[in-house]
C-alpha cells in the first residue's frame, strides 16, 4: 500500500469534489461518513475509489443525522473523520454539529451549497451561510472557511483538519455547487513538501489502562442540571473562541487605500467581484475589494478598519443578505453605508458587479 | 449495621447512590450490565453511550469511557466510533422513545448493516424523562399524559415489537433478546451474550429490557412489580429471539 497519496506536487485539472477527496486524503483523514446529496456526491465517489488504496474507511449512513453523529463517533475514537453535505442535508447536519460544539469535537464538514429554501435547486447558491455559521441551537462556536476556487478548496480542506484538531471546534469548508462541479487547474501536493505539519489526532476514548483504576474515565456530557453549570462551561468556550479568533480569521483585500466604495463578497462570488474591481480600477474608477475567507470567526478588526475608512460597502452575494447580516453586526457603529447586489440562488458575473458599481458611482 | 450489596467493579462508586427515582428499572439494568462488563473483563475497552431520556442520568455511572449523546442518536454515535476503532466495545443505551420513535431509522439501518455494536433498549412503556407521554411501546388502554383516556390502538397503533423487528431484518450473526428487570440473572446472561457476540465480531446485538417507571406509572411497589412481571409480558415476549449459529436459552434441555 503506497503510504503517500501524493509525492511532492502535481499539476491537475479536476472538479472541486475530486479536489476535496484528494485534500482529505493528504490531510490524513481516516474515515468519511456520508449520505448522497447533489452537488456533494462526487466527494464520496472519489473517496470510495481512493480510500481503500490508502487504508482509509467509508460508511454510507441512513441520513445526514447519522452521517454527522457517526462522524462525532469517529472523532471520539481518535480518528480524523469527516462528512460532506448540502442544502436539506446541511439542515439535518446542524443537530450533530451542535453536539460537536457542546463537546468541542473536531469534526470536519464540507458543504457544497445548493439553492434553498427546501429542496430548491441542486445547482448553486450562497444561501447556507447563516446555517453553516450559526446553525443549531447554539452560539456558532465553529470555524467556517469559504473557498473561492479549486486551489483554495484543496488548501483549506487540509487546513480545516488542522484547525479542527488544534482548536477543537467543529470546522466547515463552505463551497458551493459551482466549485463542486466545475473543472479547474490547480496544484495538489503532499503537505509535508510545503512545510505544512499535520496536527495529530488523539483518542478521547479507549486510552491505555482501566478507567477508574489506571486513569479517570473520559465522560463527556451535553446536559447540565443547573443554569450556572452550563454558563460556566460556555463562558470558558467563549473565552477560548475569542482568544483564537484573531489567529484563525483570514481575509483578502486590495485597493482599499484610495476607495470610498468597497465591494465585499465571499466564496466563488468574490472571483466575479475581484475581476470587476480590477476592471473598474483600470478604467480609473476607485473601488476597493474585500473578502472574508473565514465567515466564522469573521475578520472583525479588518472589517471595522475598512468600514471606518470607506464610505460605502457594496455587498454582493448569491443570497438575500446572509453575508450582509454578518457584516452589519461586525461593522456596527462604523459610519459605512451598506449597499447590495443580492441574487439568491443565482450566479453573479463580473458584468453584474461592474454595472451595479457604475449605477452607484454614477 | 446494614450490609451494602456488592456493586459491580465497573461502577463508579463516587457517583452512587445513582440519580434514578426509587423503584426505577434503569438502575437494575445498569447493574446487570456492570456485572456483564466485569465478567467479560472489558472495562478498559468498553465505550458506553447513553441517550437523552432517563438514560442520560447514567453519563457518569460507570468507570467506563462514556458519551452522552442526543435523543435517539446514540446508535449512530456508537456506530461511528466502532467503525473508526473496531477494538472498542460499543454499547448504545437508550429508552423506548429514543430507540423506536425518534431514532428508529438508526436502529433499523444499524441492524440491517449488521453493525458490530450492542444496543440496549429500556422499555418502560412511555417517555419517562419528559413526564410520561405515550411511547411506541405504550400498552393498549394504558393511560399516559398524551393518552389520558388510555391508548386507543385504532388511533395510535399497537405496541412496537422491537426485538422481533430487529430479528426480522438482521441476518446470520445477530443476537436479539428481550429480557426483564424481573429476572436479573437472565438479563445479565443476555447482556453478556450480546457483548460476547460483538467481541467475536459476529454482528449486531440487541437486547430490549422490560423495565419500570413507578414515577410516571404512578404505581406503588406492588403495582409496579405486577406491571413488569405480569402485564408487560402479555405484549412483549421475554426470551432470546435470535442467536447466531447456536441454541437459544432453554432449547438444549427443552
Ligand atoms: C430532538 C429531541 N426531541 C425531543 C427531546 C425531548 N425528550 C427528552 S427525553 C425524551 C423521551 C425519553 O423517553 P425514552 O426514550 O423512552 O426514555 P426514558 O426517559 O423513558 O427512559 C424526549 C422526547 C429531545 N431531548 N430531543
Ligand atoms: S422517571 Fe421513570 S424512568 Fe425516569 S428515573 Fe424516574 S422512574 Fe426511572
Ligand atoms: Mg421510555
Amino acid at each position: 500500500m503506497p503510504d503517500k497519496p501524493i509525492e511532492g506536487e502535481k499539476r491537475v485539472f479536476m472538479t472541486g469534489n475530486e479536489v476535496v477527496a484528494w485534500a482529505a486524503l493528504v490531510a490524513g483523514a481516516e474515515i468519511m461518513y456520508g449520505y448522497p446529496i447533489t452537488p456533494q456526491n462526487e466527494i464520496m465517489h472519489y473517496w470510495t475509489r481512493l480510500a481503500p488504496k490508502y487504508g482509509r474507511e467509508f460508511l454510507q449512513t441512513e441520513d445526514e443525522l447519522s452521517a454527522g453523529f457517526t462522524t462525532v463517533g469517529g472523532v471520539l475514537a481518535g480518528r480524523k473523520a469527516f462528512t460532506a453535505t448540502a442544502g436539506p442535508g446541511n439542515t439535518l447536519m446542524q443537530e450533530p454539529m451542535s453536539m460537536a460544539e457542546a463537546m468541542r469535537l473536531p469534526t470536519v464538514v464540507v458543504i457544497q451549497q445548493r439553492g434553498g429554501p427546501s429542496t430548491a435547486t441542486v445547482i448553486y447558491s450562497q444561501q447556507e451561510v447563516t446555517m453553516t455559521t450559526l446553525g443549531g441551537n447554539g452560539e456558532g462556536l465553529r470555524i467556517v472557511y469559504s473557498t473561492a476556487n479549486h486551489q483554495e478548496l484543496f488548501d483549506y480542506t487540509i487546513k480545516a483538519f488542522n484547525t479542527a484538531w488544534k482548536y477543537r471546534f467543529p470546522t466547515f469548508v463552505l463551497g458551493d455547487g459551482y466549485q463542486a462541479k466545475m473543472r479547474e487547474s490547480l496544484t495538489i501536493y503532499d503537505p509535508a513538501s510545503r512545510g505544512i505539519e499535520l496536527v495529530e489526532a488523539e483518542p478521547y476514548f479507549g486510552k491505555p489502562g482501566v478507567p477508574g483504576v489506571d486513569r479517570p474515565p473520559t465522560q463527556l456530557r451535553n446536559t447540565y442540571n443547573v443554569e450556572e453549570e452550563l454558563y460556566e462551561v460556555l463562558e470558558g468556550y467563549f473565552r477560548d473562541y475569542q482568544k483564537i479568533a484573531p489567529e484563525v480569521a483570514e481575509h483578502e483585500a486590495f485597493g482599499l487605500e484610495d476607495s470610498d466604495l468597497v465591494v465585499v463578497s465571499h466564496g466563488v462570488v468574490s472571483r466575479a467581484c475581484k475581476a470587476a474591481v480590477k476592471e473598474l480600477r483600470e478604467a480609473g474608477i476607485k473601488v476597493g475589494y474585500f473578502r472574508p475567507i473565514t465567515l466564522r470567526p469573521l475578520p472583525v478588526e479588518a472589517i471595522r478598519e475598512t468600514a471606518s475608512k470607506a464610505r460605502q460597502f457594496l455587498v454582493v452575494e448569491s443570497a438575500q443578505g446572509q453575508l450582509a447580516r454578518l457584516l452589519k453586526e461586525a461593522a456596527f457603529g462604523c459610519p459605512v453605508e451598506m449597499l447590495d447586489l443580492f441574487k439568491p440562488g443565482v450566479g453573479i458575473t463580473a458584468e453584474d458587479v461592474v454595472s451595479r458599481v457604475k449605477e452607484i458611482v454614477g | 449495621m446494614s450490609v451494602q450489596p456488592a456493586m459491580p467493579k465497573s461502577w463508579r462508586v463516587d457517583t452512587k447512590p445513582h440519580k434514578f427515582c426509587p423503584g426505577c428499572g434503569h438502575g437494575l439494568v445498569l447493574k446487570a450490565l456492570g456485572q456483564a462488563i466485569d465478567e467479560l473483563g472489558i472495562q478498559d475497552r468498553a465505550v458506553f453511550g447513553c441517550d437523552i431520556g432517563c438514560s442520560l442520568l447514567a453519563w457518569d455511572f460507570f468507570n467506563v469511557d462514556t458519551i452522552q449523546t442526543h435523543h435517539g442518536r446514540t446508535t449512530p454515535v456508537i456506530t461511528g466510533l466502532k467503525r473508526a476503532n473496531p477494538n472498542l466495545i460499543g454499547i448504545a443505551y437508550m429508552g423506548d422513545g429514543g430507540g423506536y420513535a425518534i431514532g428508529s431509522q438508526h436502529l433499523v439501518n444499524a441492524a440491517a448493516r449488521n453493525e458490530k455494536i450492542t444496543v440496549i433498549l429500556v422499555n418502560n412503556t412511555q417517555y419517562g424523562m419528559t413526564g410520561g407521554q405515550m411511547a411506541p411501546t405504550t400498552l393498549p388502554g394504558q393511560k399516559t399524559e398524551t393518552t389520558p383516556y388510555g391508548r386507543d390502538p385504532e388511533k395510535t397503533g399497537y405496541p412496537t415489537q422491537g426485538p422481533e423487528m430487529v430479528a426480522a431484518i438482521t441476518r446470520e450473526g445477530a443476537y436479539v433478546a428481550r429480557g426483564t428487570v424481573a429476572n436479573l440473572r437472565q438479563l445479565k446472561n443476555y447482556l453478556k451474550k450480546a457483548l460476547e457476540n460483538q467481541m467475536a465480531g459476529n454482528g449486531f446485538s440487541f437486547v430490549e429490557v422490560l423495565s419500570t417507571c413507578p414515577t410516571n406509572w404512578r404505581t406503588n411497589a406492588e403495582e409496579t412489580w405486577k406491571m413488569v412481571e405480569q402485564e408487560l409480558p402479555k405484549y412483549f415476549k421475554v426470551g432470546e429471539i435470535k442467536v447466531p449459529g447456536g441454541q437459544k436459552e432453554g432449547e438444549a434441555n427443552g
